[in-house]
């Protein structure tokens, strides 16, 4: 993917952040997925700001960003699972789902560091 | 002359039985004054479920039975924290601190105290009752995980205890003076089971102990029993037994023995001064459990109502041991009689009966606890039981829908089956939280909540319960969101989040409120895409591996060459890994990446079949008089002409119809939402069939001359039911829900008007209707079809393709 333009405040961003897309690209109250590395993060515009998880529910792979969000978490779309954005813990399952640290800056949307598995 | 004010009630004590006596008593007589002495710093609350206190870490506020409004909303006056001094019982009045005030009756209800036993050491610090919340704070404190508790007494409360004990995490040894647990309800093989099911829940049981000491400096650390055995504790909770609390009654004169003595009219021995609950004493028998208590508060209130009614001639004791994972329940008495045993001591059941003089007077059931309403019942009503292994067996397959009205289904607060079928009926509940806030039943220690489910399941027809909340974060129902939205004038979504809180929890509400918003505006509404489930947002329907369908409207199941070609080339096209006939009359187009839709959707050039939607579906239709040799009139043309009148509306869940050109039903118009079948002479028109995961025969709505009257009717009762159903409820839970009579005085009757103003609401409604499928040239938002890295085919360039839903392909 090619990453939006980023002109302007990048100098305090810790390095390697990346520009994941602009704010606009992902309408409020709901997700929008990418490609990142070796796997797919799911980007979300909540009443409680921007969030960034893996996309894949750990139930059985549903595309969390097709989710109904509510202030901070997700419902999968296929069975219900309910992901808390904040930290990753899902609703009555042992699973959690990784979660990413994001800063919106001037209209983009920056991830602050992804690791390869 | 002054005039002499009524002085009313005094009830003095502020337990379950005093609460449970003022309801009664409101029931009679709501005017007369009610002066209720609470001794504890609290109003009434819910004793049978202290032990919430220890394990979840409930506050008493959780526990109370009535709020402070109901207090003030009945009228009742109240006092707590002080203790009642002094009773005069020829006066009748009662004294507080200063003050004595005189009454018409006093009613004494002051309860019993846990049993202190006579132990050394007993006073050690860390030594704990469990009877008040203040036990149970200072029970909690102790309990952390790994520390060593002894709990003494074997009981029904002693093992209750050390379940939430062991569940916090604690060495839980229970300590029992018996040769076995709860010998007083369990004979020996049962008890044997119980033990076995203790130690599953990691709860050792030491039996035949006699405790002499409770060992330790300041604290205890440990107890000596009889034998000089010893057992190494860091706290112990007693619960050896109860003993009534019967100072004042003594002080005024009465007569008491183990309790306060009562007469079958819960009067003691002064006139115009009952006594009721644990401190009362009638035929000899203090009862330590709840449900003895309502008949008696039944009795009592009417005594002092001055109403006439039966008399209180004792009742059956029933306990539910309430540790989960533990299933044990007894009723009456099975130490006597002729007995029957069924047992399989490896599943871990026991079930016993036992018959004196031809009737049933006992019951153990352990491990399966199937049927102890009825037999509860059949005790109390002292049933004739001539094969007890019959009943016995008989019992375990009932289900609630048998159980006779007289069946106590709430043991803690008393409540019949009668009473639940009736609120559910008389004020339309569907919910199980709704029953136990009217009727109580299940306010207790919960254990009879899934036999409530099942009674509003029954009376629903199935489509009770989890149509109770739409908003189950905010308990919120449709109706209340629907006045909110009315009252405040909401047109989206967010606006009801703001004035009502529902949607900001978990999420779950919104496509339901968007339901709402739009039906209520008249499909008017500020649409608010967050608030729509994923198919909703790209109008299709979601799969296993996150691609999506297409289904095109196929109007009436008949379609053509051209049609056909278009879906063909599509399909090849866009390499759909599946292309299928449907069970709907139409064709599927399965595995499509969503950023394909719109360019599919511009080939295809058919509206969308809403086959994704909570919406009208399909119209299914056979092929009638044009061809078919029964054919009594059009099926095509009509189901045609319908699916066209109808497409494009949302629904409160799908809507399928079919109509069969004759009684022969090729079209299966009879399990349809909504069917239409041409009969000699005329149209029969059917509503609320079902054929999916229920299967429900449509009932006949009406049969009229034409067919213009038969597509009028329908189209009525497809507004009445978007306006009335509760959020994915179909039409064959609604139907069967409000009954056919209210649907076809609603839908049936002209003279009232309501007809066709359903059917103008309806024609707003369908004026708004747009084609969800031309969003393909006119999105949302740029990334309505698209990922962050993918970006949606585009749709062939040119002018919006007009609304097709007017000018149709069919
Ligand atoms: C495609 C189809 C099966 C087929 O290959 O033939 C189908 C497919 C699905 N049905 Fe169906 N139903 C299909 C005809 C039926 C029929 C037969 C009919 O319409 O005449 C029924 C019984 C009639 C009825 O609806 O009562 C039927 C009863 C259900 C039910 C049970 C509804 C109920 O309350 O009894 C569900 C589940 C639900 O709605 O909650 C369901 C749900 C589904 C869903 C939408 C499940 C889902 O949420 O993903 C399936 C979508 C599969 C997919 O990935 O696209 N489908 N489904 C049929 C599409 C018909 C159409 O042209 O629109
Ligand atoms: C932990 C626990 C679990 C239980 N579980 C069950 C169960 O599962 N099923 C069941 O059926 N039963 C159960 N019970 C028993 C049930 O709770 C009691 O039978 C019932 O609460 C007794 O109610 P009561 O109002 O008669 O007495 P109490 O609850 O003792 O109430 C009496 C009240 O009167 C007040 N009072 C006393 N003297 C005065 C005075 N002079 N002036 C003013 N106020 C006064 C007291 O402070 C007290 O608040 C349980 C009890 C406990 C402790
Ligand atoms: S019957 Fe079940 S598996 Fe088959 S399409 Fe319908 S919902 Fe899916
Ligand atoms: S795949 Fe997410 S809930 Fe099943």
């Amino acid at each position: 993917m090619k990453p939006p333009e980023a002109a302007v405040g990048t100098e305090s961003l810790p390095q390697g952040a990346i520009a994941l897309c602009l704010e606009a690209d992902v309408p409020f109250g709901e997700g929008r997925s990418v490609a990142m590395v070796d796997r797919r993060i799911g980007v979300f515009n909540t009443a409680a700001g921007f969030f960034a998880i893996d996309n894949d529910c750990p139930h059985q792979g549903g595309p969390l960003s097709d989710g109904i969000l509510a202030d901070a978490c997700v419902t999968c779309p296929l069975h219900g699972w309910r992901i808390d954005l904040r930290d990753g813990t899902v609703k009555d399952q042992s699973e959690t789902v990784r979660t990413y640290p994001l800063e919106v800056r001037d209209g983009t949307v920056w991830l602050l560091q992804v690791e390869a598995e | 002359m002054m005039y002499a004010k009524p002085k009313g009630l005094a009830v003095i004590g502020g337990g379950m039985a005093a609460q449970a006596l003022i309801e009664a008593v409101r029931k009679h007589d709501s005017e007369l004054p009610i002066t209720l002495y609470c001794g504890e710093a609290h109003l009434p609350y819910d004793r049978v479920r202290l032990t919430e206190l220890i394990e979840k870490g409930a506050d008493v506020s959780d526990l109370r039975l009535r709020p402070d409004e109901w207090y003030e909303d009945n009228k009742i006056e109240f006092v707590v924290g002080e203790r009642v001094s002094a009773v005069d019982t020829s006066t009748r009045s009662v004294t507080l601190g200063e003050e004595t005030r005189e009454f018409d009756s006093v009613c004494l209800a002051t309860g019993s105290e846990a049993l202190v036993p006579p132990i050394e050491g007993i006073d050690r610090d860390g030594v704990y009752l469990y009877r008040y919340p203040v036990d149970c704070e200072m029970i909690v404190e102790q309990a952390e995980p790994g520390a060593r508790a002894a709990v003494i007494g074997g009981g029904l409360l002693g093992l209750e205890a050390a379940k939430a004990l062991a569940a916090l995490g604690c060495d839980v040894t229970v300590v029992h003076l018996m040769d076995r647990l709860m010998e007083r309800q369990l004979d020996q093989p049962a008890a044997d089971l119980l033990l076995a099911a203790m130690k599953e829940i990691d709860v050792e049981v030491l039996t035949e102990r006699s405790t002499v000491e409770i060992m330790g400096d300041d604290h205890a650390t440990g107890l000596r029993f009889a034998d000089g055995e010893t057992l190494d504790c860091d706290f112990v909770v007693m619960s050896v037994g109860i003993s009534s609390r019967t100072d004042l009654a003594k002080e005024a004169g009465l007569t008491v023995e183990r309790g306060v003595v009562v007469d079958d009219a819960m009067q003691t021995s002064a006139p115009g001064i009952y006594a009721v609950g644990e401190c009362a004493q009638h035929n000899g028998i203090v009862y330590g459990i709840v449900a003895p208590i309502y008949d008696q508060c039944e009795v009592a209130a009417r005594s002092i109502a001055g109403i006439d009614g039966e008399s209180y001639g004792g009742s059956i004791p029933s306990a539910k041991l309430k540790v989960m994972g533990v299933d044990l329940v007894s009723v009456g008495d099975v130490a006597s009689g002729e007995t029957v045993t069924v047992s399989d001591p490896e599943a871990g059941i026991y079930r016993k009966l036992a018959v004196t003089d031809g009737k049933l007077t006992g019951a153990v059931l352990m491990g399966d606890t199937r049927g102890y309403e009825l037999l509860l019942d059949k005790a109390k009503t002292g049933a004739e039981v001539i094969n007890p292994l019959e009943t016995l067996s008989k019992a375990s397959e009932a289900t609630a829908a048998e159980l006779p009205d007289t069946a106590q289904v709430c043991n803690c607060n008393g409540v019949c089956k009668g009473e639940i079928v009736d609120a559910i009926r008389e004020r339309g509940l569907t919910g199980t939280q709704e029953v136990v806030a009217v009727t109580r039943a299940g306010a207790g220690c919960g254990t009879c909540k899934s036999l409530v489910t099942e009674l509003v399941q029954i009376e629903t027809g199935g489509a009770g319960d989890e149509q109770a909340y739409l908003c189950p974060c905010r308990k919120l129902t449709g109706e209340d969101i629907a006045n909110s939205i009315r009252e405040h004038g909401a047109q989206s979504v967010s606006e009801v989040a703001e004035c009502c809180g529902a949607t900001r929890e978990c999420g779950g509400c919104k496509p339901g409120i968007a339901y709402l918003v739009s039906e209520i505006n008249d499909n008017r509404h500020r649409e608010e895409r967050h608030a729509r489930y994923i198919n909703d947002r790209v109008h299709a329907n979601i799969q296993k591996d996150g691609t999506f369908s297409v289904v095109p409207r196929i109007y009436g199941g008949v379609t053509s060459p051209d049609e056909l070609r278009r879906i063909a080339d599509v399909a090849d096209k866009y390499e759909v890994p599946m292309v299928k006939i449907t069970g709907g009359q139409r064709i599927d187009l399965l595995g499509v990446k969503k950023e394909n839709l719109p360019a599919i959707w511009e080939e295809l050039g058919m509206p969308s079949g809403h086959a994704y939607a909570k919406a009208v579906r399909t119209v299914k239709t056979c092929v009638g008089e044009n061809f078919c040799r029964f054919g009594l009139d059009d099926s095509i043309a009509t189901g045609i002409e319908l699916e066209h009148e109808w497409e494009g509306l949302y629904t409160p869940h799908k809507v399928k119809a079919a109509v069969s050109g004759c009684p022969r039903n090729c079209a299966e118009a009879s399990t349809k939402d909504i069917g239409l079948i041409a009969v000699e002479g005329g149209w029969q028109v059917r509503i609320g069939g079902a054929a999916g995961a229920s299967v429900r025969e449509g009932d006949i709505l009406v049969t009229v001359d034409t067919k213009a009257e038969a597509m009028r009717v329908s189209t009525t009762f497809l507004q009445h039911y978007r306006e009335n159903a509760e959020y994915l409820e179909r039409t064959y839970g609604y139907v069967e829900r409000v009954g056919l009579d209210f649907v076809k005085e609603a839908v049936l009757n002209e003279e009232s008007g309501e007809p066709e103003r359903l059917r103008e609401r309806f024609r707003i409604a369908k004026a708004a209707v747009v084609d969800p499928w031309l969003e393909r040239n006119n999105p949302v938002h740029p990334k309505q079809f698209s990922e962050l890295d993918s970006e949606p085919a585009l749709a062939p360039a040119g002018p919006p393709v007009e609304a097709l839903i007017e000018g149709g392909s069919a």
